[in-house]
């Protein structure tokens, strides 16, 4: 979104300012490092990361590292991972009604609240998905109602929201199906729940020019939060990402796409095994639900082989960790990777979905998932294959800062 | 397994001519050439190399690297294969299970086997995860919510016939008691504090050792069940995480004298040593991140391991639906990764669960007499690669990955959650027509 990106330039800038006193420089050199990006894997590789950016990729013998600067070393090296939807840091470790912060339940459609309002960086998931690898996070409202709110992207460290921001108002966090229906209230059906985010769309449609730059303000300086939202999907800013688990309401979300001209990113998609060809047709990318999510209710007819199934047919997907409303509080896409290539698909797939494929999906590839010059220095490192259970996370660089060093 | 399963159907079809009119499990199967880890012994894994596992009439005839296969026996070729026994799991509720209802903290005279629908898919999900023996718990919402059932997953109409019985016919199961947040209510007859929750259990203790050592009348089924309790003849077990709430546990264990298994102890690592000194097992869980409650912020992957390096006797458990029963080899995994070692993680699987649950006579290991309850997979147990290709139970071929009406419980799928039909019993009916014919 356009316009809180503008907003918080100058937050950024300090952030950003403020950060270079940290240490950005450092090399990585694995037995194998795996860049995700045109270089493929490198045997005996070395990334090196200067003022926090990759300036050199390669292998070791012919990839010069600066005097003087610190070389981490591990067995396997990969691209700091990218969950592609996550909750994390909204909905708090404790799991107490005051550290839910990922739903508000007063209106069924609140666009115009913005994860960046509800994030504690110091919630102990963070530091837990960090040492296991994570780097970003796609984070932001969760399910439980029509339109929940915003997401965002974050580097998993900073002491403040500020420190730890990407991007804010990634996408609008949007839900079908059972998991926002309100027996009492509306959406009560199915239905209503598709004529609500029409009007809605509908709405913005129809004011989409009143708050271009060069418009007047409206009369009386009103503006609604609301409709702004909506606009910046309208006006292909932020996508709408629908969480919809059932085939009828990934398929109401493809038509609600094609109504509108809208980029919709399928989130869930438990059911998607079942419409292959429809998702690859509709150009959709998919935001697949935890490979090892608890398949009941709208996920009875979830597979652990779906991920293989979409890579095989070309549907564009990316792992998430996605939300959890016991225990564990939060997945880790990590593991979710592992097991989808437990589960079929092939490792360097697996790798790419929690890397390069994740950043493209949440529009992030010019800068994050995959180790090429010009990049942010995001690294994580293993003592053996990443996706086997007894294997480590030895070490987490985040732009060239070490993160964590810690054995997990 | 193809090739495998070609080399079946070939067997059988001569062994139902060899061998009529003995049914399938009357006649002898040999499965030649596996890693076999048979579990046996006080330590290891008792690894044999390019050995044979004979079953016969749902036991374990043979097990070893120079064993002669009986005449008329149907052979499999297990070459490459990795046999090991069923997977234990000590702490689950699959099969929609319940106990307790709201009217009470306390409610020993309920049993979890009056609740289990044996063909809910859990049943068979859980098979397809190498899941052949389960300890199946009502909730932890109580102090005492029910009498728990072992369940033996084999494939039948009637839930008796999942019975492991004792000596006396009876069926066999534990106590379930819980303590920490967990049973606390507002609602009356409910504990609102720790100490209430401790003060109602040793009131409910001290009436059950009046009736136990009294005319037992008029007659109170939860105090039956309660003095096979204070016998020893009823485990306990005690849902218990924080590491106050376990030293809690241990205390109204010494107060009154009963066997207890600590269940979860999320934060046993902290009292690692505590345990370990008054000879208390633990079954265990690795969940993937802390957090979801209060008691299980300390969430890690080292307590297993920490339980181990003290001494402490541990098996590792699903709590289906916190983990999925199709998870174990997973948590098992996830134990080494916590620094567990990677022989003590496959007994926490298997025999280890067997000893706690008083069941080791017949389940856990492979050696001669026990039930013919095994797995076949196709590498390391440990690797996330490895996949389930068979489960046998009682020397039946109840889960076969070739067969796309059992994969699907092990992928999911459409129709993966639907009640299961017979199918078994069916095949098994038809196979014994034939074999009459």
């Amino acid at each position: 979104m356009r316009i809180l990106v503008k907003a918080l330039a100058g937050s950024l800038a300090v952030a950003l300012l403020s950060s270079t006193a940290m240490a950005q420089d450092v090399a990585v050199r694995g037995e194998q490092l795996w860049t995700m990006g045109p270089q493929g894997v490198i045997a005996d590789g070395v990334v090196v990361i200067e003022g926090g950016r990759i300036v050199a990729v390669g292998p070791s013998a012919s990839t010069p590292i600066p005097a003087g600067m610190e070389v981490l070393t591990a067995p396997v090296v990969t691209p700091g991972l990218i969950d592609a939807h996550s909750t994390v840091g909204l909905t708090g470790y404790l799991n107490q009604p005051d550290d839910q912060d990922q739903l508000d339940e007063s209106a069924p459609m609140q666009p115009q609240l913005r994860a960046i309002d509800a994030y504690n960086p110091h919630d102990r998931l963070v530091q837990w998905v960090r040492e296991l690898g994570v780097t970003t996070l796609h984070t932001g409202h969760g399910p439980g109602a029509l339109v929940s709110g915003q997401t965002m992207v974050v580097k998993t460290r900073g002491n403040t929201v500020e420190a730890a921001l990407v991007e804010d108002g990634t996408m609008i966090a949007t839900n079908l199906g059972a998991w926002a229906l309100d027996q009492d209230s509306s959406p009560g059906t199915r239905a209503k729940q598709m004529a609500m985010l029409r009007l809605a769309l509908l709405d913005a449609q129809c004011t989409g020019d009143a708050h271009d730059d060069d418009a007047d303000e409206p009369e009386g300086g009103g503006r609604d939060l609301v409709r702004e939202a909506f606009q910046s999907v309208i006006r292909g800013e932020a996508p709408l990402m629908i969480t919809a688990n059932r085939m009828q309401d990934m398929q109401s979300a493809l038509r609600l796409a094609e109504e509108f001209g809208i980029t919709v990113m399928l989130d869930g998609a438990a059911d998607a095994h079942l419409m292959l060809d429809e998702l690859r047709e509709a150009g959709v990318s998919v935001i697949l639900h935890p490979t090892m999510a608890r398949n009941d209710g709208e996920l009875e007819n979830a597979a652990f082989t779906t991920a293989a199934m979409l890579a095989e047919a070309g549907v564009p997907f990316a792992l998430q960790s996605g939300y959890e409303s016991y225990v564990p509080k939060t997945r880790v896409v990590l593991w979710e990777a592992g097991f989808a290539a437990g589960n079929g698909l092939a490792p360097e797939d697996a790798l790419a979905s929690i890397t390069i494929d994740a950043a493209r999906i949440i529009g992030m590839a010019e800068r994050i998932g995959s180790l090429e010059v010009g990049k942010d220095g995001d690294v994580a490192m293993f003592d053996g294959d990443p996706f086997e259970y007894a294997s480590h996370v030895t070490g987490v660089v985040i732009e060239g800062a070490v993160v964590s060093r810690a054995v997990r | 397994m193809v090739s495998l399963r070609a080399a079946v159907l070939a067997a059988t079809a001569l062994g139902a001519i060899v061998a009529a009119p003995a049914s399938a499990q009357d006649q002898p199967i040999a499965f030649t050439g596996a890693t076999i880890h048979t579990m046996v012994g006080q330590g290891g894994t008792g690894t044999l190399e390019h050995a044979t596992l004979v079953v016969q009439g749902g036991r374990i005839i043979a097990v070893g690297a120079n064993v002669a296969i009986p005449a008329g026996a149907e052979v499999r070729d297990a070459s490459g294969m990795v046999i090991m026994p069923g997977i234990v799991d000590t702490h689950s509720h699959i099969g929609q299970v319940s106990g307790a209802d709201s009217s009470g903290a306390i409610q020993p005279d309920v049993r979890a086997l009056d609740s289990i629908n044996v063909r809910d898919s859990s049943i068979a999900r859980a098979r397809s995860g190498g899941v052949t023996t389960v300890n199946i718990m009502p909730g932890s919402g109580y102090l005492m919510s029910g009498q728990t059932f072992y369940m033996h997953l084999v494939d039948a109409n009637r839930i008796e016939d999942y019975a492991f019985l004792d000596a006396d016919g009876d069926m066999i199961g534990g106590m379930k008691m819980a303590n920490g947040t967990n049973p606390l209510r507002e609602t009356p007859g409910f504990p609102g504090t720790r100490a209430r929750s401790a003060a109602m259990v040793r009131s409910h203790f001290v009436a059950a050792q009046e009736y136990c050592g009294g005319e037992r009348s008029p007659r109170d089924i939860g105090m039956d069940a309660m003095c096979e309790v204070l016998a020893g003849e009823r485990l306990v077990h005690f849902h218990t995480h924080r590491s106050d709430d376990i030293m809690t546990a241990l205390r109204l264990r010494r107060e009154f004298g009963f066997d207890m298994l600590i269940q979860h102890g999320i934060e046993s690592g902290r009292v690692a040593q505590e345990i370990a000194a008054e000879g208390v097992p633990v079954s265990a869980i690795l969940v993937d991140s802390p957090g979801g409650k209060l008691e299980a912020v300390e969430a890690n992957l080292e307590t297993a391991a920490t339980l181990e390096a003290a001494g402490v006797f541990v098996s590792l458990h699903s709590d289906d639906n916190i983990i999925d029963s199709r998870l174990m080899f997973r948590q098992a995994g996830l134990a080494v990764r916590g620094g567990m070692s990677r022989d003590g993680a496959l007994r926490a699987l298997t025999i280890n669960g067997a000893v706690q649950l008083g069941l080791d006579d017949r389940v856990g290991s492979l050696e001669e007499g026990k039930y013919a309850d095994f797995l076949i997979l196709t590498g390391d147990p440990l690797s996330v690669y490895t996949d389930i290709a068979e489960t046998w139970v009682l020397g039946e071929l109840l889960y076969d990955a070739d067969d796309p009406a059992d994969l699907i419980h092990a992928t999911g799928g459409y129709g993966a959650g639907n009640p299961q039909t017979n199918t078994h019993v069916l095949e098994r009916e038809v196979h014994m027509q034939e074999d009459v014919h």
